[in-house]
């Protein structure tokens, strides 16, 4: 599904990843954890288009498609989610006009019926009893006044609407507490499915605990640096990235 | 509604079956300002001796006065004797033929705003707005309606030849002739403009608004209207369109007066889409407004509501004098500057009553190298015991090379009073438009919901189906301010 080859990219003359790697297939989760400042964010948004990031060489590709030369909106009506690790406000937009121009851009764009605004009504409340918001969320102005957990439960809540191909999500978990934590993952894996795709950025073993992943990554320097399933999160827990090399 | 569309297009299909061309005499004054030529305009509306005394002691008045310096815009100043000060419904023989003679981005843009197929004829001047308004049953059907509620909605010409002493007893009273500069020249050469007068105690049968639109647009470049309502009286007026119209006319100075006796309630809207120029500012229109209405009785409430995207240069402060005690004075605004365009807008609430009262909220939107200001003045005077201000101003900058300045003036007189005022600058982040790309958004649709989004509570003072047509407009007006 993704394949990134060799992907060096940076922002400002600055270079921050240096030749990265990662191939990911339909249905599966991948954990990308690593230190601070190792360029994970920096992935999620090169993939996912954000302006100011430059890419110097290499290549991802969503089922064959080259993501690096699209718009950012095209990424998305091709399938490609970003949770953001900081979710900004956008005043006096409700959520609900935010959630139906994206649902009716991206459901145009990948064939599917768009539905009638009832039918969206519907979904759109389904989703927000999932993640447990409060239906008057959808009133209000995109993250206008949410709290930090409540912003990545709106994310979360995001995406089901949205039903993307390949999900990134990064650092979902940072600041939620365990009950949120849960809405969190059993969101994800609720979502779960044999033509979907997670990429799980996260710093902490707790959220693995609820997301299993099929394979762990360690990102740091720019690369991945070293790979394995499940089991080398709990590893990383006890003993931290200190003895990986090439992780400072 | 419908059916009324119906009936026009209807109407209209068959005016051009008939091959009917109108050929209306074209009686246009040549170029330059005197006295003859105010004499002039007086005659050929027929106006009684004291309306011409009236517009001639304007004239005397506005030779003395000298153009204004002081708002924040630059522009080449009008040469008042190159304009031509009256101009009869212009003869069809040299617009358009059809809409396919019409500059196609023009249609584009109507249709977007989803203006039905015979008004876009009539502002693209295909067909002359008079022809339209005769032949269409819907004039007669509204004429009725308000008739038989007791409402006079008429041209200004018209009523100062059926209601003189109305006009008498009104006309300047709230905006006097020698105000300012082009309200002073507005008073001695105003062209035509509507009248609207609802009695004691009768609420308006209906918005007087699609009426309008179709009724009032060949009104010339020195609009002048006059709305009344008496005791208990109630209306909402909306002016404008969101369609950009066909125009020569450089300059507009229009003067607008409204007045509220007790227990009145007038709600004005306006939206304001002159020609801005092209992006150097070339030949955009000069729109310099003087707007007020008089909160005369008690309990009284006037409301102003303005969405500005158009002209090259604004001078515009809709303003409230609250005289009655109790009175309520409003003014929501929203004003989108793009391309070289300067704006220089805002209000006048002069508290003179007891336990008055008003709300300003004014949202400046800049974009490319425009210029957007607000200005606004709050006066509580020594009479004005328990009055309360209540000002929002919050400016919202679409990249980094335009302007957004506030000029808040308060005057304060009385102890008792309680004056609050909120502003706010943003940018429309980054970060934000990131978001919604990423949501599949589209950047132009992005910043569209975005801008609305910072207009809401303006908008949602809009007549119903206005507020639609408004964000259509920013959303038009914005396309191309990004990327
Ligand atoms: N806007 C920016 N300008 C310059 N450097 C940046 C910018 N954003 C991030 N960086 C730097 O890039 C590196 C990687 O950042 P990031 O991808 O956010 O790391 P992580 O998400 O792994 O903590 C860090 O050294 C960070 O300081
Ligand atoms: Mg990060």
């Amino acid at each position: 599904m993704l394949k990134v080859e060799n992907l060096c990219a940076g922002i400002e003359e600055k270079t921050i990843l240096q030749g990265l790697n990662i191939t990911v297939n339909p249905g599966e989760v991948h954990a990308i954890m690593g230190p601070n400042g190792a360029g994970k964010s920096t992935l999620s948004y090169v993939l996912g288009g954000r302006p100011g990031y430059e890419v110097s060489s290499g290549s991802a590709e969503l089922d064959g498609v080259d993501l690096l030369d699209m718009e950012p909106e095209d990424r998305a009506k091709e399938g490609v989610f970003l949770a953001f690790q900081y979710p900004v406000e956008v005043p006096g937009v409700s959520n609900m006009e935010f959630l139906k121009a994206a649902v009716e851009s991206v459901y145009a764009a990948r064939g599917w019926d768009v539905p009638s605004t009832v039918d969206f009504m519907k979904l759109a409340r389904e989703a927000c009893a999932q993640v447990q918001l409060p239906l008057d969320f959808l009133k209000r102005g995109v993250n206008e006044g949410f709290s930090g957990g409540e912003r990545k439960r709106n994310e979360i809540l995001q995406m089901m609407m949205l039903k993307p191909k390949l999900c990134l999500l990064d650092e979902t978990d940072s600041g939620l507490d365990i009950d949120a934590l849960q809405v969190v993952a059993e969101g994800v894996n609720s979502m779960r499915s044999p033509d979907r795709a997670f990429v799980v950025v996260t710093h902490y073993q707790r959220l693995l605990d609820y997301i299993v992943p099929d394979f762990v990554h360690v990102l740091a320097d720019g690369k991945i640096v070293k790979s394995g399933g499940a089991e080398l999160a709990l590893e990383l827990e006890e003993k931290g990235y200190g003895w990986i090399e090439g992780a400072a | 509604m419908s059916e009324h569309t119906d009936l026009i297009e209807a109407e209209l299909a068959s005016e051009y079956e008939a091959g009917f061309v109108t050929d209306i005499e074209s009686e246009s004054l040549p170029p330059g300002l005197d006295e003859d030529t105010v004499r002039a305009i007086s005659a050929r509306k027929k106006e009684p001796q004291w309306l011409l005394d009236w517009r001639l002691e304007a004239f005397a008045a506005w030779k003395t006065m000298e153009e204004p310096e002081w708002a924040h815009v630059d522009y080449q100043k009008v040469d008042f004797q190159a304009l031509s000060y009256y101009s009869a419904p212009k003869s069809q023989a040299d617009g358009p033929k059809s809409l396919d003679e019409v500059d196609p981005e023009l249609i584009r843009t109507y249709e977007k705003l989803g203006i039905p197929l015979h008004e876009q004829k009539m502002l693209a001047g295909v067909v002359a707005v008079d022809v339209v308004f005769d032949s269409v049953s819907i004039h007669t059907t509204f004429k009725d309606t308000l008739a038989k509620a007791g409402v006079i909605f008429s041209s200004i010409s018209e009523a100062v030849q059926d209601h003189p002493e109305i006009i008498k007893k009104y006309l300047g009273s709230v905006v006097p002739a020698r105000d300012n500069f082009y309200a002073c020249l507005n008073s001695a050469v105003f062209s035509d403009g509507s009248f609207v007068f609802i009695p004691k105690g009768v609420t308006c049968p209906m918005e007087l608004s699609t009426y309008f639109r179709i009724n009032a647009m060949n009104t010339g470049q020195f609009e002048r209207t006059l709305i009344i309502a008496e005791e208990g009286a109630s209306v909402s007026y909306l002016e404008g369109c969101t369609a950009p119209m066909r125009d020569e006319n450089q300059l507009h100075a229009a003067v607008v007066e409204l007045v509220a006796l007790d227990d009145a309630k007038i709600k004005y809207s306006t939206v304001q889409n002159w020609y801005p120029g092209d992006a150097e500012g070339k030949g955009g229109v000069y729109n310099f407004v003087t707007k007020r209405g008089i909160c005369k009785g008690d309990n009284s409430h006037i409301s102003w509501t303005q969405v500005e995207t158009g002209s090259a240069v604004t001078w515009k402060y809709p303003s409230v004098i609250l005289r009655g005690d109790n009175s309520v004075g409003e003014f929501y605004s929203v004003a989108l500057t793009r391309g070289r365009q300067q704006a220089d807008t805002g209000t006048k609430m002069i508290h003179l009553g007891k336990n008055t009262k008003s709300t300003i909220i004014a949202k400046g939107i800049s974009a490319a190298n425009s210029e957007n200001v607000y200005r606004g003045l709050v006066r509580i005077a020594p009479t004005a015991e328990g009055a309360r201000n209540y000002t929002q101003c919050d400016s919202l900058l679409i990249g980094d090379t335009c302007g957004a300045h506030t000029f808040p003036y308060i005057e304060n007189k009385h102890n008792s009073s309680v004056i609050e005022h909120e502003a706010t600058t943003s940018k429309v982040s980054d970060e934000q438009l990131f978001l919604c790309q990423q949501r599949g958004i589209d950047t132009e649709k992005a910043v569209s919901m975005i801008v609305n989004g910072f207009c809401k509570d303006v908008f949602k003072e809009l007549p119903m189906e206005f507020a639609v047509e408004a964000g259509k407009l920013l959303e038009i007006s914005l396309e191309g301010s990004v990327g």
